[in-house]
């Protein structure tokens, strides 16, 4: 389940937002945290996740940090990307989380 | 000498019994050069070499260990993890208390967590910690452990575990670990016992030198007395008969005491399931699911590759029946770009036969590749949540079609025998009234549909029971329109694999049961018991 509630802007500078509930078992734990964070570095945008709309913001493209977010099942997981592929990166990173990671 | 009896948790099932090996903490020594510069090049040069040797190692693995393997290269490789350390070295820290205390931190994050699979990560940080420590001081503090062994310890890292032989027997005993920790994984793939949350050792400064482990019941008793050794012993011989039979049975035809013949297939998700397994075992395939070919993140697959597949299991069966169930997407089966979002309740939305015929162009392309895989072999194919005739008939002249297209373009094809799978009561209820070349019954979905719970809840598992008579009555209800059509009758739901369940299922008059390959022994020993 997931809602783009972007403003889809053209402009790059204007980060792109949208969110999406952590549907696999196990939350954001290893083996998701590495699919993630290669899906990320695909991209040239800046991409960044939270779990509250408002921050605070984690790279990404770092499994390092992705996993200290400890994000649990059910969690929702905010996306803010800026950059000109953002579109691209922001459609890939939801449908990672929504396909559970290909782990449901 | 008085035994130690621990109880912690199950992680991994099974008896063993053997010496006991200590897992100690080794501490390398090294000597530092003083300058951080050469310092911060000496850490840089650890991590890249237990990079180096990780990678190795998974070039020599497979499935789970390589996912295991593969995360712990991607921490190694994100800057993060070392940023402390080299903040520390640039204030002159050594590389290796740098290191350490950062990783320690980092350790101390995941030890802290709420989550039971983070805190279970705890191991794999320590082991990244561990190797790259060894890296620095040129010395392996990877503990030796011969097999047959119990391994004792606080926690035990993957690496070590990976550098065990577990073919001799042997078990893993834990002070501290989690059943969800990746040594879990490994372990009951393995089969090596473990029993973990032993809590802190009573030994008093004594290491015990023979240990009895019950992954069964997760207790663990360190110097047994030589009567309870006794007793476990021949728990172990019962057990290792019980095993020895099963497996001798596998290639065995499977036959009631009372000498009904009954047929066992195999239910698979993936062609690598096969991998190893002798198609004697069985009587063909029962159940191929589909979905691992329709993995979001690879995109639909293409006729081509789905031939591919299909043809590969056709030709690994020699002549053996193979069903195969058309896409099976939906309820918990979400797949991205084409299963529906946000239903109110998927298990009653847009799921299996109904989402294939609402998405034709992506259905055509599987029975495109059916009908060309079915003449590498004997193919059924079967449709998944059947609820009204009318569903099959549909399917039945779309796989006309793409099977009349084919011969007209001269593509080797031929058109495989379409039956249902009867999980819907509605289908159940009245079998009879459709026209298909088989039936099998997926007890799973029957069972939640039938008894309105499912399973994953909770509160309401225990009404999610097969055995109910009303379940039942709709199995029998199904068997006898299979026989009165003089089509065959299958079940491939797990039912057919709990052995507690085979004597009423064959009471039902079903004679053919499709099970996951595993449980093949052990449900042809159960159906030898029955006898009507």
């Amino acid at each position: 389940m997931h809602d783009v509630n972007a403003s889809r802007t053209t402009e790059a500078s204007v980060p792109l937002t949208a969110s999406a509930v952590l549907v696999n078992p196990v939350g954001l734990h290893a083996r998701p945290s590495v699919k993630l964070t290669q899906c990320a570095k695909g991209f040239a945008a800046k991409i960044e996740l939270a779990l509250m709309a408002d921050g605070p913001w984690t790279d990404a493209k770092s499994p390092v940090k992705v996993m200290r977010v400890k994000a649990p099942q059910g969690a929702t997981l905010y996306f803010r990307v800026t950059g000109s592929d953002g579109e691209a990166a922001l459609t890939a990173m939801l449908a990672l989380v929504h396909d559970g990671f290909g782990e449901v | 000498m008085t035994e130690i009896c621990l109880t912690g948790r199950a992680a991994s099932p099974g008896l063993a019994m053997g010496p006991v090996t200590v897992l100690t903490a080794t501490v390398a020594s090294r000597k530092a050069t003083g300058d951080p510069a050469r310092e911060a090049d000496a850490l840089k040069a650890a991590i890249e070499g237990a990079i180096t040797e990780i990678s190795e190692l998974i070039a020599t693995v497979q499935g789970e260990v390589a996912d295991i393997l593969e995360f712990q290269v991607a921490m190694l490789g994100d800057d993060a993890l070392a940023e402390g350390a080299y903040d520390a070295i640039a204030v002159g820290l050594a590389a290796d208390h740098a290191w350490r205390s950062a990783l320690d931190a980092e350790i101390a994050g995941y030890r802290a967590a709420e989550d039971e699979y983070f805190r279970a990560r705890v191991a794999d940080i320590v082991d990244i910690r561990d190797r790259v420590l060894a890296h620095l001081s040129g010395v392996s503090t990877v503990t030796k452990i011969t097999g047959g062994s119990i391994v004792a310890g606080d926690d035990i890292s993957p690496s070590t575990f990976l550098a065990a032989d577990w073919t001799r027997g042997g078990a893993i005993a834990l002070a501290a670990g989690s059943p969800s920790s990746h040594v879990a994984m490994l372990a009951r793939a393995r089969g090596a016992p473990m029993v973990v949350g032993l809590g802190a050792w009573l030994w008093n400064g004594r290491t015990p030198a023979l240990a009895l482990v019950d992954g069964d019941t997760g207790t663990v008793i360190f110097d047994p007395e030589p009567e309870t050794r006794l007793l476990f012993e021949q728990r172990i011989a019962a057990a290792n008969t019980a095993r020895a039979a099963a497996d001798a049975g596998r290639a065995e035809p499977a036959i009631t005491a009372d000498g009904r013949r009954i047929a066992v297939l195999l239910n698979i998700a993936a062609p690598e399931d096969l991998a190893d397994l002798d198609p004697a075992i069985c009587d063909g395939i029962g159940l191929v699911r589909t979905e691992f070919l329709f993995e979001a993140s690879q995109g639909l697959p293409d006729e081509d590759s789905q031939y591919a597949v299909y043809r590969r299991i056709l030709e690994w069966a020699k002549g053996k029946p193979v069903t195969i169930r058309t896409l099976d997407a939906g309820g918990d089966k979400p797949i991205a770009g084409l299963t529906i979002d946000g239903e109110s309740n998927p298990f009653l939305g847009l799921r299996g036969i109904r989402l294939s015929l609402a998405r034709p162009e992506v259905f055509r392309v599987q029975l495109r590749a059916l009908s060309r895989a079915a003449v590498h072999g004997v193919l059924k194919v079967m449709l998944p949540m059947i609820a009204d005739p009318s569903e099959l008939d549909r399917a039945g002249a779309m796989l006309d079609a793409e099977f009349a297209a084919l011969k007209a373009e001269g593509i080797a094809c031929a058109r495989p025998p379409l039956g249902i799978m009867v999980e819907v009561p509605a289908a159940a209820l009245r079998a009879e009234a459709f026209g298909a070349a088989f039936y099998s019954i997926g007890s799973n979905d029957l069972t939640q549909y039938t008894m309105a719970a499912a399973r994953d809840i909770g509160a309401v598992a225990d009404l999610n029971d097969t055995s109910n008579p009303a379940v039942l009555a709709l199995i029998a209800r199904t068997v006898e329109a299979g026989a009165k059509r003089g089509v065959e009758v299958s079940l491939c739901g797990d039912a057919a694999g709990d052995t507690r369940l085979t004597t009423p299922l064959l009471a039902t008059g079903l004679t053919t049961l499709s099970v996951a390959p595993v449980a093949v022994g052990r449900l042809k020993a159960a159906i030898a018991m029955v006898s009507s």
